[in-house]
């Protein structure tokens, strides 16, 4: 009997810009009040949960584990199994093909998977000078060689360093990145201004078609619970191509392009998937919304286009679903940033790519742009860095529902020269 | 070289000169004390005292979890007489003097290693070592409780309690008989040490060996210290003795309104041991306890110790309960908030909460935060323990997520149709054996029910504001009500924690319909010309916490009213009073939840005296005196013959059921042990004699019920 790996149901939290609406919760609140939220409207029993594969990007310290985390904070029994990933960008892709991959092998029939991050509250570290003399102290037997270790500390010591966003082997940020594809791909200021505004546009509209309705959840706000957290906050009805051509370019502020309104913004927020072994939802009473039918990861040198993963990914996905891009309905492309997404679309549509990076004598193919993106990306929505995938399959999956049909692409790009793509059927 | 000797309650090993012994009650799962046990310690002691190998000695438990929990209360029952009990205890005390001697005279140190609860007897019989070493477990505990059973310690606590902790901190722990956990106890100095669990008899055996030669003079080393100083200032001198013994009474009185003989004997025996010496002090703690023993007050109050206890395992129905994980609550709030709050912290279920919008649902949440946040704060609940609980409780607008709830609980405001329209859409979504209960405190469930496809899902749930607190969950159940839907509430209800009465519907049920009666009678008084302070401080005297008065206020005088007509559309004119609540829900007055009342309020809610233009708005004369026993004798009579009404109708399937709704749902005083306990305590005869005098001079709503007229022809009792 062959195993097909079913997504039964799937949530997020409302995604709000860092520091605003969720700052009070912690990557660990948001992925536990997704993960027990799903719980309850899923109905599913938690016994029959075999595993919880979750991940973030932004690690906390005090909970490296964050799968096994959710597992213990919420009514899931102690006894699930759970663990957890990271991987840039494409986090909860990776855990929800992790999680596919244990029911594949027949490892698992019920596995709970996603991702979430908070940017609100970074973990802040020391210089490894400052680190050394707190080690030091700690491990003092008396208070003069205690006092000893601290008299070696300097006021600058304190300053914290700032949190990381550069990219650790080419000390580049993912914006710098950015920038270099939209100079080496010709991508002009206001094609990224024109696709970001496109974006809040599909955004609003699809809030406004009750898109979002069921895949986000109201989240009331610890410790007063006086407000409730209903909808993402970054799609924005007012902006324009006046407006978004008034910002300053934040990487590159003489030559570049990339703003932060053609960029996705630092995000709070936690989204999860319920995935199932087709014939364990048969006999649980789920209908699946949508089939995994393949994925494919890929890796790229991060010195060249760092942010190009999506290109190389999803021929693999297709090859292996035997497909042609066209054959495909709908296609979701993360939006880490305008100038990467359109970079992006150019490689697909191109020959010269293909023969050049993939092997392939001819283009991936041409994504018209009713089937691209249909209800905004991280640009508009927001991007949580590990909710980001699952947040994409979801709604992909949801639209495979309202079509009763079709298959559907998902994919990102992300740090580190990382691609992944999934192909979902109905 | 160890060696083992074994007596029927206890082990006994002795290893390297400290011999160890390990209480392990025959047959029980607890141990607890009473003639065997002191057998068995006599042997001990016999052996230890002699017996040149043996050293010092530890005391402990082979019990999991627990230390000693006291003296057998069962056999408490077996003592017939104040003099037989009295001198039983002082063979009990002679006993523990020959533990305590051990270390003083014969040089051999005792330590007591505890882990789990220490009680009563159990405390006391610690108090005698030299050395107590407890675990840091939640689960261990230090008591003294007797005065919750209308009696006092009498193995020694009155006497080794204040000289160990002080004065003040050992009559709090008697008066109030609450437990404390190890780390008060240490602060109180009731412990010398606290050890992780797994330490508990290794750290012991060497605590005892330690002390072997040393000096059984407590070093009671002088810390300067606010609380050392009022130590110094009113516990080492007589003057400052004398006030804080009187100050102790005062407020016992107070709060016992005299009711309760066994705090003052507390004090007395404290204070006799202390300005008199230990023998007196001994000597009077264990006539104290004859007295008390067979006191009504004690008997009422381990009738219901008895009666809670049988409730713990009463099973109702032949049935088996269904499981429960998932419950919906309908309605949010103080009512729902509170059931919220119990079942996803004590019986650790999801719970998902319906309410009409999000700042209802966060209200409800912020309710079940607030009650987690003060379990943490008294140290009941770890932090994490209270985010797992958050995270059991979810909230809606809508109906997604319901449909695995094995329990629904319905608590909004008491209007059938709304709560038939909720049962309906309930059923549409929920599965045929989710069981449906409604919090509401009159409608009848039958009524309710009419409007269920599966009639047999449907039962009441009838729980008492605040419902964090109070104990009781009164089930209500129809002809139609299937065995396992009972015995899924029931079970789920003792999850909760609380003390569960299963009774047969009717309107009103139980408790709300006793105090129908309780209410119209004190009304009857008002309209004869008596005041407000009159009536509540009569009842209060009498017992219950609250006043009817205060109680009108309190539950609101407008829900009064509804409830008054439900009643009288029911039962008629017994229930028929004088229209009171509805001239003051004319007059805008709905109690507490608008600041108007027979009280008075201030901008904040806090009460004040009475509103004495209360009297105007019912246009009522001046008040005059009535005898305070008349006002007590036809409020309770009126409330007590509607409790055995509801006995003969077979709302209630019994006595015992009456009795500890009556005291743990509505504040029947325990003393008196119930209504029927107290009818028994009286004479039957006695009662019906009343009841017919009350009759021929205000009416037939004092018909003594048929049930008192046939148990009194056949010269039985309900309880006794």
């Amino acid at each position: 009997m062959t195993r097909r790996v079913a997504i039964v149901d799937g949530l997020r939290t409302p995604f709000a810009k860092s520091g605003t609406s969720l700052k009070r919760l912690s990557t660990l609140d948001l992925g536990s009040a997704v993960v027990a939220e799903l719980l309850s409207r899923s109905g599913v029993d938690g016994d029959l949960v075999d595993r919880v594969v979750y991940g973030s990007v932004v690690q906390d310290v005090a909970s490296p584990n964050l799968a096994r985390e959710i597992v213990l904070s919420t009514p899931l029994p102690d006894t699930t199994d759970a663990h957890s990933i990271t991987k840039a960008c494409a986090t909860s892709t990776q855990t929800f093909v992790s999680g596919a991959q244990a029911i594949l092998l027949g490892d698992a029939d019920v596995v709970i998977t996603g991702g979430a991050d908070s940017l609100s509250k970074p973990p802040v570290t020391f210089s490894d000078h400052f680190v050394e003399v707190m080690m030091e102290a700690q491990g003092a037997r008396d208070l003069g060689s205690r006092l000893k270790a601290f008299s070696r500390l300097r006021p600058k010591d304190l300053a914290p360093n700032p949190p990381a966003i550069a990219d650790r082997s080419t000390g580049e940020t993912m914006g710098d990145g950015a920038e270099r594809m939209a100079k080496l791909n010709g991508i002009s200021r206001e094609a990224q201004d024109e696709y970001a505004l496109r974006s809040h546009q599909k955004a609003i509209d699809a809030w406004e078609k009750g898109i979002y309705d069921s895949e986000v959840m109201a989240l009331p706000i610890p410790p007063s619970y006086a407000t409730t957290v209903d909808r993402d906050s970054i799609p924005r009805a007012d902006t324009s191509l006046d407006k978004l051509s008034t910002l300053r370019p934040v990487f590159d502020r003489q030559y570049g392009t990339v703003t932060a309104g053609n960029s996705s913004p630092l995000t709070d927020g936690a989204s999860a998937l319920l995935l199932m072994e087709e014939h364990t939802a048969k006999r649980l009473g789920y209908i699946p919304k949508a089939f995994l039918r393949s994925y494919g990861f890929a890796a790229l040198d991060p010195n060249w286009q760092l942010l190009m993963g999506p290109a190389l990914a999803t021929p693999i996905a297709l090859e292996r679903a035997g497909m042609e891009l066209a054959d495909i309905d709908v296609v979701d492309i993360h939006e880490a940033f305008a100038a990467q997404l359109l970079s992006v679309l150019q490689a697909f549509a191109s020959d010269e790519f293909a023969v050049t990076h993939l092997g392939r004598d001819r283009a991936i193919g041409r994504i018209p742009d009713e089937k691209l993106n249909l209800y905004g990306g991280s640009i508009s929505l927001g991007h949580p860095f590990a909710a980001t995938g699952a947040r994409q399959l979801l709604t992909m999956a949801n639209e495979l529902v309202r079509r009763d049909a079709g298959i559907a692409l998902i994919t990102q790009c992300a740090a580190g020269g990382l691609g992944a793509a999934v192909i979902l059927e109905r | 070289m160890a060696t083992l000797t074994t007596y029927p309650n206890f082990s006994l090993t002795v290893h390297d000169g400290v011999a160890t012994v390990f209480m392990d009650k025959k047959d029980e799962a607890l141990n607890t004390l009473d003639p065997s046990v002191f057998e068995d310690v006599l042997a001990i002691l016999n052996m230890v005292e002699t017996d040149d190998s043996v050293q010092a000695l530890v005391l402990a438990s082979a019990k999991p979890d627990s230390f000693l929990a006291g003296a057998n209360i069962r056999w408490f029952e077996t003592l017939r007489t104040a003099d037989e009990a009295t001198e039983i205890l002082r063979q009990g005390q002679a006993i523990f003097n020959r533990i305590e001697a051990l270390h003083a005279e014969k040089g051999k140190p005792v330590v007591a290693a505890i882990h789990g609860a220490a009680l009563g007897g159990g405390l006391e019989f610690a108090l005698t070592a030299s050395i107590r070493i407890v675990t840091n477990s939640s689960k261990t505990q230090l008591g003294q409780p007797e005065v919750q059973l209308g009696i006092l310690p009498a193995a020694g606590g009155t006497q080794r309690l204040p000289a160990l902790i002080g004065i003040a901190n050992a009559l709090d722990l008697m008066l109030t008989g609450r437990s404390v956990d190890a780390r008060k106890a240490s602060k109180l100095g009731l412990v010398d040490e606290i050890v992780p669990d797994q330490a508990l008899l290794q750290v012991a055996q060497q605590r005892a060996r330690d002390a072997i030669g040393t000096s059984s003079e407590r070093d009671t080393g002088i810390t300067l210290s606010p609380a050392t100083l009022q130590k110094f200032a009113l516990e080492k001198n007589r003057l400052g003795r004398e006030v804080l013994f009187r100050q102790a009474r005062q407020r016992t009185r107070t709060q016992t309104k005299g009711n309760y003989p066994a705090p003052e004997r507390i004090i007395d025996a404290v204070e006799i041991g202390v300005n008199q010496g230990r023998e007196a002090g001994l000597d009077a703690e264990a006539r104290f306890l004859g007295e008390l023993i067979v006191s009504p007050e004690s008997k009422a109050l381990r009738s219901i110790f008895f009666a809670s206890q049988e409730l713990k395992n009463e099973m109702w129905v032949p049935a088996d309960p269904k499981p429960v994980n998932h419950v919906a609550v309908i309605g949010g709030g103080l009512m729902g908030g509170g059931i919220a709050a119990v079942s996803a912290s004590r019986a650790a279920t999801t719970v998902r909460v319906k309410e009409v919008d999000q700042a209802a649902v966060g209200r409800t949440l912020k309710h079940v935060a607030d009650y987690t946040a003060g379990r943490v704060k008294r140290r009941r609940m770890r932090p994490f323990e209270a985010e797992q609980v958050m995270l059991r409780m979810s909230g809606s607008t809508d109906w997604s997520g319901y449909r695995n709830a094995d329990l629904v609980i319905e608590a909004v405001f008491e209007s059938l149709d709304l709560k038939q329209s909720i049962l309906r859409e309930v059923e549409g979504i929920t599965r045929a054996d989710t069981v449906f209960a409604s919090n509401t405190s009159s409608l009848p469930i039958t009524d309710i029910a009419a409007a269920s496809s599966r009639p047999e899902t449907v039962l009441g749930m009838h729980y008492f504001s605040p419902v964090e607190k109070m104990p009781l969950l009164e089930i209500v159940v129809t002809d139609q009500t299937a065995d396992w839907a009972t015995a899924t509430a029931v079970e789920f209800g003792k999850r909760q924690g609380k003390t569960v009465i299963v009774v047969n519907d009717g309107t009103g049920f139980y408790t709300s319909r006793i105090l129908g009666p309780y209410g119209r009678e004190a009304f009857y008084l008002l309209e004869e010309g008596a005041s407000v302070e009159a009536i509540d401080g009569a009842i209060e005297q009498w017992g219950f916490p609250v006043g009817p008065m205060l109680l009108s206020d309190e539950v609101g005088i407008d829900t009064q009213e509804k409830i008054g007509h439900i009643l009288v559309d029911a039962f008629g004119s017994r229930m028929t009073g004088p229209d009171v609540p509805a001239r003051l829900v004319a007059d805008g007055r709905r109690g507490r939840k608008n600041g108007r009342g027979f009280y008075s309020y201030d901008d904040k809610g806090v009460r004040g005296a009475v509103d004495e233009s209360v009297y105007e708005a019912l246009e009522l004369g001046p008040r005059k005196e009535l005898p305070e026993t008349e006002i007590q004798q036809r409020i309770s009579l009126a409330l007590i013959n509607e409790a055995a009404l509801c006995l003969e109708e077979g709302v209630l399937g019994s006595a015992r059921d009456g009795d500890i709704g009556a005291i743990m749902g509505i504040g029947f005083p325990p003393f008196r042990g119930g209504p029927f306990w107290y009818i028994d305590q009286v004479g039957i005869d006695e009662i019906v004699a009343q009841l017919r005098m009350l009759a021929a001079r205000h009416g037939s709503r004092f018909a003594p019920a048929q049930i008192l007229l046939d148990i009194a022809a056949r010269d039985a009792t309900f309880r006794m």
